[in-house]
């Protein structure tokens, strides 16, 4: 544990001298809350913390590419084989990058809640426990995940292609970019299987319906066991050296990792609930503006019908 | 019992089609500066990196202290010392943050400034990583492999690339190493540091040692002859010149010719005098003691550097 937070201090460190970091962890996030909001949410109100809940899924999905890209980095250049002779394992390696992570993206999050409260006048901030345990969660989750990534691409760019197909997926499909209830009903079907959903709905149901902590046991659960199997994963399958070939048995580790998702989205999928609430919580965000208080035949943007 | 520190008996690996080590043993006592020497691709590395940890033999057994490299675990590593031939640290660590973290890994308290001192890095404590010279990141490896006070420290071609002038520094530095009783295994492809630096020299060819012994045992092969190396303007025969006065083997290399002769004014005479009556002409000639570059070729028919 020492070690851990010996090499988590030291990632800080590093990370506080790369611009990369106030790039990708603060400016381009307030960039899109600023612009989800003009275009959204121009009259403030409720419709700010549902573009928050976007934003603030984005910046934490964000953990997804930095981390493994670093790795790849790390292990391509030889960085790793360096600290592998020092008395470390693999596992001590990839939670400091965690932890390093997690504690970074912090100030973030508090500075987009900041300017969405006080700046873009948003009415309200939500259970701010349920946000804050929920960001962090979703961190750990997508860091693991993008380990795990950088522990079966082979190379910097086959890492970039990986990420891009898996960020797309999830920027597209789980409801950050196009609200859920957007899609269409097949669609929706397999956002349930993406563990960006349930950070995106958990965030939402956080902020704009103030839903403590103990009520969201199900997002809780999915990311949290996410997380862990994706840690386990990328502690099998991690790898010193730049000429090691990943293992055979990576493939079927990595399959291991969605396990929980595809539980999950079989559950939600029969159960239907999920997508309800996220109707509902779009429907009632939009219904609360004034312009469509006077015009309540308008659907929520885009809404279908 | 051996008294040897390290002890290498019949390693063998492959890398798929290609055999690495085909049965390498050799052993290192207390305080001894040892060497492998051999031209690249010879299993030098492969050697020292399973020595280290960093790769598993196919067979064999090798040992550091009495403990397995493979299932040493923290113990082994606290034991050993390294300088890897390809490794790096972030372009964004400080010199003086890369040894107060490694020490922190090994549950120490660096002596920073000592070691800053001892390496001549003071002046760039603070300069990052990636803004070092090729020399000073080197001095900067080899303080890193010291900074847990190992007993035995791995050097895999320490001065490979560097200029003639940094080259002499890391020399000082393993020299110190000596001084403190430090037991050393470094590879090079270099002659003058392996005859400079090393108590005891394996050469290594094809991933096998083909000679072992001190510097000075190694060139008593060629002991009483001095080494002539000439260039002629046009081929001849190995026979020919071997069968010069005074001469006791003739090797072709690199277009080149290398005498070992025990009477040397006489071959040259001789030589010269073949030349002329063969419408040969000389272009270069050089002679020295042989070296260990010249039991090489003895052993091999090349040069260490082909």
């Amino acid at each position: 544990m020492n070690h851990a937070w010996t090499l988590t201090l030291f990632r800080l460190r590093l990370a506080m001298r790369n611009r990369a970091f106030l790039i990708f962890g603060i400016i381009i996030p307030l960039a899109f809350l600023f612009l989800f909001s003009a275009v959204f949410a121009s009259k403030g109100g409720p419709a700010v913390a549902y573009v928050l809940a976007s934003v603030l899924a984005m910046s934490v999905m964000g953990s997804f590419w930095g981390l493994s890209q670093q790795l790849v980095i790390f292990r391509e250049q030889g960085i790793l084989r360096r600290f592998r002779l020092a008395p470390l394992d693999a596992g001590t390696m990839l939670a400091s990058g965690i932890f390093s992570n997690l504690i970074l993206m912090v100030p973030g999050i508090a500075v987009e809640i900041a300017v969405a409260r006080w700046v873009l006048h948003m009415d309200r901030v939500g259970n701010l426990l349920s946000v804050f345990v929920l960001s962090g969660l979703g961190a750990v989750t997508f860091a693991a995940l993008g380990l795990v990534v950088a522990s079966v691409a082979n190379s910097m760019m086959e890492t970039q292609v990986i990420n891009q197909i898996l960020w797309l997926g999830f920027l597209l499909l789980s409801g950050v970019a196009i609200p859920l209830p957007s899609l269409p009903a097949w669609l929706q079907q397999v956002a349930l299987f993406l563990p960006a959903t349930y950070l995106v709905t958990g965030l939402q149901r956080a902020l704009i319906e103030y839903v403590p902590l103990q009520r969201l046991g199900g997002e809780v659960a999915s990311l949290g066991g996410c997380a862990i199997l994706a840690f386990f994963v990328c502690r099998q399958i991690f790898r010193w050296e730049p000429e090691e070939k990943v293992p055979r048995q990576a493939k079927l580790w990595v399959a291991a990792a969605l396990i929980p998702f595809l539980l999950l989205g079989a559950w939600e999928s029969s159960r239907g609930g999920r997508l309800g609430e996220a109707r509902t919580i779009l429907r009632s965000t939009f219904a609360e503006r004034p312009a469509q208080q006077r015009d309540a035949a308008a659907p929520p943007p885009g809404e279908k019908r | 019992m051996s008294d040897a520190i390290v002890q290498v008996r019949d390693l063998t690996k492959s890398y798929g089609d290609v055999v690495a080590l085909r049965g390498v043993s050799f052993e290192i006592t207390q305080g001894e500066i040892f060497g492998l020497l051999g031209p690249n691709g010879a299993g030098k590395t492969t050697t020292i990196e399973i020595l280290e940890g960093m790769r598993l033999a196919d067979g064999g057994t090798a040992t550091v202290c009495g403990l397995n490299p493979q299932s040493g675990g923290a113990e082994f590593k606290r034991t050993i010392g390294a300088v890897l031939q390809s490794t790096s640290l972030p372009d964004k660590m400080r010199v003086a943050e890369a040894l107060s973290l490694f020490a922190q890994l090994y549950g120490r308290r660096a002596d920073t400034g000592g070691l800053l001192g001892r390496f001549g890095l003071e002046e760039k404590r603070h300069a990052f990583y990636g803004k070092l010279s090729g020399g000073q990141k080197q001095r900067l490896a080899i303080a890193l492999a010291l900074v847990n006070e190992p007993q035995v420290v791995f050097l895999d071609e320490p001065t490979a690339g560097l200029d003639p002038q940094v080259r002499r520094e890391i020399y000082d530095i393993i020299e110190e190493l000596r001084r403190d009783r430090k037991t050393v295994l470094l590879t090079t492809h270099y002659i003058e540091e392996a005859e400079r630096l090393c108590d005891r020299v394996a050469i290594v060819d094809h991933g096998q040692v083909i000679a072992h012994g001190t510097p000075r045992e190694l060139k008593q092969r060629s002991a009483g002859t001095t080494r002539i190396e000439v260039s002629l303007a046009h081929a001849a025969a190995d026979g020919d010149l071997r069968a010069l006065e005074g001469v006791t083997d003739c090797r072709a290399v690199d277009s080149r010719y290398v005498l070992h002769s025990t009477r040397p004014p006489q071959t040259i005479v001789a030589l010269v005098k073949h030349l002329e009556s063969s419408q040969n002409e000389l272009q270069s000639l050089e002679m020295a003691a042989p070296s260990l570059e010249d039991v090489f070729i003895e052993l091999t028919g090349r040069r260490l550097r082909e």
